[in-house]
């Protein structure tokens, strides 16, 4: 049995900037998530009232009820594409170990979905009247969060391929195993909010996101090549 | 069908079932380095399945596979490795260009060199839309983008399913240049094809299923 000329680094790299290319060129893919999340956050102040205690009160709950939503929104485009054009087969019989290259396009679908979300927190932090020393706070509670929900979706989305239309399935699979990290990413904000120390709930955060980031290609890669079946 | 000692892929009694429909039933081959296969029957007969079966995508419930004398299940991606698939799908994407779609698709396994994307495919006729996204070629041109990426993997054996659907006279003419230079190097190729075709300067081993 031959071996290949491609590194695993490379292999990786290729893997993770097709996605990302591909992502620029439908641009409405990429700002559909983010523009969803903060849509979502902005739009409780309108409805409730703008009384700050209000708004300060429901900010956590409300960020990451939103982030894990938009997030769910953007777990259909991870692999569903991929599946129907015959990529999927191809990265499969590619040779490399197809945990890793999973791994990859799930970083590349991290950095184009959750990634954002990070970026759009002081926004929403501002909108629902959140202390300005609590956003640090907020958007590294959201780094790992998302993370987390990108690669537990990662498998989520490896075994709702099989169906025809998996949305509905996929988010009934992925959102019981999401509620730790709606919890604690919800306690973190809240924590800061009010002034005390976070840093337990944004430990426990991390360690999520280090088993996810571990075991989740692996249990993806199986789930594809069953759904390939 | 005559054992040969220099059998690089082997089938011993594949037996698959897909839902309640035995598909294959016992079958067993060998190919030879240099040799090309037809797989022929009507269609629901399972040639698809024997290329999935062949490549990996479908566990047959009994029987095994033998590459250069060892047992495929072993070393999936090393097989993997040696072998170039096309399949129903042409794998490509609409917002690439032919060039890009290669790019990816072959960097996985190989370094590109400079000139070999471009070379092989004017080979396959298409070298003048190399730089268009392959969303505005024909299906016909979009198949041999896929053959481009099959001639390019640098593998032993190649399982083409239907590869000549879609394709001109001239392309089939390409293709099966291209073929015929695959096994005359030593590669195997195994392809289907429901109907007759007259391929020039290959002659393959005909494989019925039923």
């Amino acid at each position: 049995m031959s071996t290949l000329g491609t590194g695993l680094g490379r292999a990786a790299w290729l893997v993770f900037e097709r996605d990302v290319r591909l992502a620029f060129r439908r641009w409405e893919q990429v700002t559909h998530p983010v523009v969803f999340f903060v849509m979502i956050a902005t739009l409780f102040p309108l409805a409730l009232s703008p009384e700050t205690s209000l708004l300060r009160d429901i900010a956590p709950g409300v960020v990451w009820v939103a982030a894990l939503l938009s997030s769910l929104l953007a777990l259909e485009t991870l692999l569903r594409a991929d599946l129907e054009d015959g990529t999927l087969e191809q990265l499969t019989l590619s040779g490399q170990p197809l945990g890793w290259l999973l791994f990859a396009k799930t970083l590349a679908h991290w950095v184009l979905s959750g990634l954002p979300l990070v970026l759009a927190a002081p926004l929403v932090a501002t909108a629902l009247a959140a202390p300005g020393d609590a956003v640090g706070v907020l958007m590294l509670a959201l780094f790992l969060g998302t993370g987390v929900l990108s690669f537990i979706g990662a498998v989520g989305a490896a075994l709702t391929l099989g169906t025809r239309r998996g949305s509905v399935l996929l988010s009934l699979l992925v959102l019981p195993l999401a509620m730790p990290v709606l919890i604690f990413g919800a306690r973190a904000t809240d924590l800061a909010m009010r002034g005390e120390p976070a840093g337990g709930a944004l430990m426990l955060l991390g360690a999520m996101l280090a088993l996810s980031v571990t075991l989740a290609p692996i249990a993806a890669s199986t789930a594809v090549r069953i759904s390939l079946e | 069908m005559p054992e040969t000692p220099a059998a690089l892929l082997e089938a011993e009694n594949l037996q698959l079932w897909r839902g309640t429909r035995h598909v294959l039933r016992g079958l067993s081959f060998h190919v030879a380095a240099g040799e090309s296969i037809h797989v022929r029957g009507p269609n629901g007969a399972g040639k698809t399945s024997l290329l999935r079966t062949l490549a990996g995508f479908l566990w047959p419930e009994e029987g095994r596979l033998l590459w250069n004398g060892a047992d495929v299940s072993q070393d999936r991606d090393g097989f993997a490795a040696d072998l170039a698939y096309l399949g129903h799908e042409n794998a490509l994407k609409a917002d690439f260009t032919p060039l890009e779609n290669l790019r990816y698709a072959t960097g996985l396994r190989h370094p590109p060199t400079a000139g070999t994307f471009e070379s092989v495919l004017a080979r396959l006729g298409i070298g003048a839309q190399q730089d268009l996204p392959a969303r505005v070629l024909s299906a016909g041109q979009r198949r041999r983008v896929a053959l481009a990426r099959v001639v390019l993997a640098r593998a032993r054996l190649w399982l083409l399913d239907e590869p000549f659907t879609n394709l001109d006279v001239l392309g089939v003419e390409a293709l099966s240049g291209v073929i015929a230079q695959h096994v005359a190097a030593g590669g195997i190729a195994i392809l289907t094809a429901h109907a007759d075709l007259e391929l020039p300067g290959i002659s393959p081993r005909r494989l019925e299923l039923t």
